[in-house]
């Protein structure tokens, strides 16, 4: 692995508060929830307990035309729409015919998914039923692969350095940027257009979460469901949506005089072997992932001010992450948890709240934690509530757990 | 035998809906692959939804020799009920 240094050049999502980043961004800063009752009419039918979620602000049909929107999974639709956003907010254009802005063989695409398209599965598993195999779509594996997302915005960008798409639940759009940063590092790729999709809001998945008894049955008040860190939490919201980056090797950005956001300076994965959902009791792969993340990058604990944190508002790992925070870093950074206010994107997260810590760092200002109305008082830690908190930032990490005992920490400097 | 123009005009809102090309653009002389740009998954599609709508059987070694939209015409002209 060389030294390369990777900076963000471009940024890109669509989200419960809104269809671009800035949108979202002012959202966070506003106080404005993404969350609300679920107006399908299955909650009922199935008598779900879970009535409530963070559905998108704007419909992926706003921005695909038809015909290409119905050969995409619903998350392969937000992957493409958040890739197109960060591709033009690097400042380049569309391959065409008339060739490519990045060289193709220079070009790779790491997007990751929790679960890729299981509605597309449980669709064409009705057609299938009701109808027999003339009505199964041809386009039925396409649609529902997991690495669907990342192989259409590879094939859209012209993408031929590699396409991945890591798949560690709720840590995958986390891992996706990852994955994309070791490609510079390693120089396999000048640049990478990384991140994380999911789009399952659906009976099965909300009564298999239900099930699990990891969501918010609070469903006569939507907007304050999600409230990570506060003690009256009871379980995250389901969301959907995808955030995308163009992460860049320094020198390549540099020679074509683009703009940066700030560097990814280093990240850490690592594996709990523990348990299938919960969270080591120790808190040793969030702790080593955090000292991972900050060994890489060549800086020590104290210079992180800032992170933002996985909380999902669940009773158990909210706490378990604060204390593994402190452990690994102290008691001193600034912590805020978004999915108040978005919900919990799933395969999303990871990479649509990086790109708010990034913008922490780039615009000097923490979001609040929404609905944070009482502190956990076994959270001891400084997260910020009711207001965003200005402050100058020169090192910041974003935490991504998930099912399966995945713990990846990025870390983000200014450039 | 069905009248061929509306055949035509049945199989061109199918490649529309499926392939999002403009009806207008379907004519005889135009080649699905080549002129279209349609690819073999859509052309499953468009296979299916021509048998529902026009009583025929397309079995898969008959769709790979209907290589324009006129092939496709007279294939279902002849084999429709």
């Amino acid at each position: 692995m060389s030294n390369t240094d990777v900076v963000i050049t471009g940024i890109g999502a669509t989200t419960p508060l809104g269809p671009d980043v800035t949108s979202t961004w002012d959202g966070l800063l506003a106080g404005r929830s993404g969350i609300r009752a679920l107006e399908a009419d299955w909650a009922e039918t199935y008598d779900l307990p879970v009535r409530i979620g963070a559905s998108l602000a704007e419909e992926p049909t706003e921005k695909i035309p038809r015909v290409r929107a119905r050969r995409l999974d619903r998350c392969e639709q937000v992957a493409l729409i958040a890739a197109w956003q960060a591709w033009e907010d690097a400042g380049f254009a569309l391959p065409s015919d008339d060739g490519e802005d990045v060289e193709p063989e220079r070009l790779g695409v790491s997007i990751g998914t929790g679960i890729g398209g299981p509605v597309t599965l449980l669709e064409q598993d009705d057609n299938l039923e009701q109808h027999g195999i003339r009505k199964v779509s041809p386009l039925t594996v396409p649609m529902l692969m997991p690495n669907g997302p990342a192989a259409h915005v590879g094939i859209e960008l012209r993408a031929r350095a590699g396409v991945h798409s890591p798949a560690s639940a709720c840590a995958s759009g986390a891992e996706g940027i990852a994955k994309a940063f070791d490609m510079i590092r390693s120089g396999k790729a000048d640049v990478v257009v990384a991140g994380g999709a999911e789009a399952c809001i659906h009976p099965i998945t909300i009564a298999g979460f239900a099930q699990a008894r990891t969501v918010s049955t609070r469903n006569d008040d939507p907007e304050h469901a999600s409230r990570p860190f506060d003690v009256d939490r009871d379980g995250f919201v389901l969301g959907e949506g995808a955030g995308v980056v163009v992460l860049e090797s320094a020198a390549h950005a540099e020679a074509r005089g683009a703009r940066v956001y700030g560097k990814v300076a280093g990240t850490g994965i690592t594996s709990d072997a523990y348990h299938i959902t919960g969270n080591h009791p120790d808190g040793i792969g969030q702790v080593a992932a955090m000292r991972e993340a900050i060994e890489q990058a060549g800086i020590t604990a104290p210079d992180v001010g800032h992170v933002n944190a996985h909380a999902t508002s669940t009773v158990v790992g909210d706490v378990g992450e604060a204390a593994a925070i402190r452990k690994a870093l102290g008691d001193h950074p600034v912590v805020t948890a978004p999915k108040g206010a978005l919900g919990h994107l799933v395969g999303g997260a990871g990479a649509v709240e990086g790109i708010a810590t990034l913008l922490s760092l780039y615009h000097g200002v923490v979001p609040m934690t929404l609905n944070l109305g009482e502190l956990d008082p076994n959270v001891e830690l400084d997260v910020v509530a009711g207001e965003p908190r200005k402050m100058e930032l020169s090192a910041a990490i974003s935490n991504s757990f998930g099912f399966g005992g995945h713990n990846t920490a990025l870390l983000f400097t200014t450039a | 035998m069905a009248d061929k123009t509306e055949l035509l005009t049945g199989l061109a809102e199918i490649v529309e809906e499926v392939a999002g090309v403009a009806k207008d653009d379907v004519t005889a002389d135009k080649s699905f692959v080549d002129d279209l740009d349609i690819d073999s998954l859509s052309m499953v599609e468009i296979a299916v939804q021509a048998e529902d709508r026009f009583g025929v059987k397309i079995p898969d070694d008959e769709l790979a020799n209907l290589k324009t939209v006129g092939d496709a015409v007279d294939y279902v002209a002849a084999n429709s009920k």
